[in-house]
């Protein structure tokens, strides 16, 4: 089986985001970057299917030349080979030029089936899996906590406010991996060893032949609205007291109960 | 030119869902700005006699596709009838909800209609004739001002955060023909979680509890402050992953970001990964007894104690009070 996993490089989820003082973006220096957590979900899936049904996993990933380290994580973690979509117009691109140009790579290689993350952490749009699944034509199940394939029959349970869906597709298809469909693997030693050797392909919007006109931008970052100062309810200092205060606190000054 | 603003409703077992309304009433106001027409496309089995509901917040015209096909909900169905709507009449901008059926639906209408959008929206506006969308990035860590070039605007809606508005307007409906191809997804089976069971991303109040509850035999008290309030139990990922409470109860990064009017936190720390799920609530309460935890910095009322005390303390004074 073709196996493709797309990832991209986040920052971690501890990092510390400040918002450039124009607005134009986020403060990078200091940052420590890693594989968005939704994307490892998506290669270890990718994995486990390889090992169940043969085949290979190729990881594409759009980035600047760090996202290299992201793509050498996947590698390590047994995928076996890479293509690096490096170029500066890609980079920072919308959801739309994003999937447009993965579709690209995705077209030039053999696939039966696509992992997503259901979103990135940094931007957080979740569009890009679907919108890559219609530019390729194939059907999407999103935000997948349990997928069985057989043939070329693929079952994935989704779930929806209340409820699970369980949902019948089949491959060739994109799936959107998120929380509860597996525990990622660590990369190993010889793993990373190995994965130094495998060939990671480069590739630029030119090479691709697609459009880098966004159809969307993030005119203005701003930070977050500043909560006021909280208090701490004290006024006796029993349990019961206090919880008193909190219920009469919140029907009265906060109107919530 | 295009014109208009446009909804695509939320239904879910024939009945329209709240955020419909959420957004019906945003696009009025929008609709308002603008001068313009607000519409919405209504794509279900048997809901012609209820599109025009939509009528009391503000939507002057319903586009109903009345098919079997639509129920359950799958992406192929949806996706092909309200693109196919939404070109013919040459939409400006296009609401859709920031839901988990929304979430599957709207990006593809994206790729179909080859333009962009602004997800999970807190906030959005019309500046210089154009939608400006608000939302949370980086986990909340800031914020977004989203302007789309191509058409249709899309914007999704984050549910629980759009005040809905009774405005009475026309709600004429009509039918339109969805042109449906090729359905390559089915729905094998809807596995309902207990009834009566209030989602965390779509409850006003939630009680939520970590590693600090203990065990899951714990849980009970906030089950039962829950009831008392009409809230839903909420959990941090320390309690998902210990076996606890059920993925689809966790908060956080890598859970359900929630908006709620007051949010509850009972024995959990507030690591970063946490506070990206939940602090845009309107009101957050602690109960933790280590003075210290990171979640007093984002409560605004805080409670140092042991919670085994003060939870069930605190069903009884509410009970008292709305009793
Ligand atoms: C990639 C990534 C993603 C993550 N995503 C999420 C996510 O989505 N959601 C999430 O929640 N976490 C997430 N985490 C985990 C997060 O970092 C924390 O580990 C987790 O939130 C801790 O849960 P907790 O607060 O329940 O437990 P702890 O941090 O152990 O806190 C327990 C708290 O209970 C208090 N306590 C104990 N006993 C009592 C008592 N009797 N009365 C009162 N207070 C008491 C303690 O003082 C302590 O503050 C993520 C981590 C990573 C690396």
């Amino acid at each position: 089986m073709n196996i493709i996993a797309c990832v991209k490089q986040v920052p971690d989820t501890e990092a510390q985001i400040k918002v450039k003082a124009d607005g134009s973006g986020i403060e990078e220096g200091g940052i420590k970057w890693v594989m968005n957590p939704y994307d490892e979900f998506g290669v270890e899936e990718a994995l486990k299917l390889k090992e169940k049904a043969g085949g290979d996993v190729t990881i594409v990933s759009i980035g600047p030349a760090r996202a290299m380290e992201t793509i050498r994580t996947a590698l390590a973690m047994g995928a076996e080979k890479g293509v690096h979509i490096d170029d500066p117009a890609l980079n920072a691109a919308d959801a739309y030029t994003t999937a447009a140009a993965l579709a690209a790579a995705i077209k030039g290689l053999p696939y039966d089936i696509i992992f997503c993350g259901q979103r990135a952490i940094d931007d957080d749009s979740a569009q890009v899996g679907a919108i890559l699944a219609e530019i390729l034509g194939v059907p999407q199940v999103t935000f997948v906590t349990k997928l069985e394939i057989d043939g070329t029959k693929v079952k994935a349970v989704r779930p929806i406010e209340g409820a699970q869906l369980v949902i019948e597709t089949s491959l060739p298809c994109v799936i959107t991996a998120t929380k509860g469909l597996n525990e990622p693997r660590y990369a190993s030693l010889p793993g990373i060893m190995k994965a130094k050797k495998k060939p990671v392909e480069a590739k630029n919007a030119a090479a691709l032949g697609v459009s880098t006109d966004a159809k969307s931008k993030v005119a203005k970052m701003i930070p977050p609205p500043a909560r006021p100062p909280g208090k701490i309810l004290c006024a006796d200092d029993t349990p019961e007291g206090k919880a008193a205060e909190l219920a009469k606190l919140l029907r009265e000054e906060a109107k919530v109960i | 030119m295009a014109k208009g603003v446009w909804i695509v409703a939320e239904l879910r077992d024939g009945a329209f869902r709240k955020v419909t309304f959420e957004m019906a009433s945003t696009a009025r106001k929008l609709a308002d700005q603008l001068g313009e027409e607000a519409c919405a496309v209504v794509c279900g089995s048997g809901v012609a006699g209820i599109a025009g509901e939509l009528g009391k917040y503000g939507i002057d015209k319903v586009y109903v596709a009345d098919n079997a096909a639509f129920e359950p909900y799958t992406t192929d169905a949806h996706a092909a009838a309200v693109a196919k709507v939404v070109k013919d009449n040459d939409a400006a901008i296009l609401l859709v909800a920031a839901s988990f059926q929304g979430k599957d639906l709207a990006p593809r209408l994206v790729g179909k209609l080859a333009t962009g959008m602004a997800s999970d929206c807190t906030d959005v506006k019309i500046a210089d004739g154009k939608l400006l969308a608000i939302r949370p990035m980086y986990a909340g860590k800031c914020f977004g001002e989203i302007v789309v070039s191509a058409t249709p605007q899309i914007a999704a809606l984050r549910p629980n955060v759009f005040p809905i508005v009774e405005s009475a307007k026309a709600g004429a409906v009509e039918a339109f023909d969805p042109g449906l191809g090729e359905l390559k997804t089915k729905v094998l089976e809807v596995q309902k979680e207990q009834a009566g069971k209030i989602d965390v991303s779509e409850a006003n109040i939630i009680v939520s509890g970590g590693r600090g509850m203990k065990g899951p035999e714990n849980f009970a008290i906030l089950e039962e402050l829950a009831g008392v309030l009409g809230a839903a139990v909420g959990a941090s990922r320390a309690a998902v992953d210990a076996g606890w409470r059920a993925q689809s109860d966790q908060v956080g990064q890598t859970g359900k970001v929630v908006s709620p009017n007051l949010y509850i936190a009972c024995g959990i720390s507030g690591a970063i990964q946490h506070l990206a799920g939940m602090s845009s609530s309107k009101y957050i309460v602690a109960v933790n007894k280590d003075p210290e935890a990171p979640i007093f910095q984002k409560a605004d009322y805080g409670l140092v104690d042991d919670l085994f005390k003060v939870v069930p303390a605190l069903t009884q004074e509410c009970k008292k009070l709305l009793g």
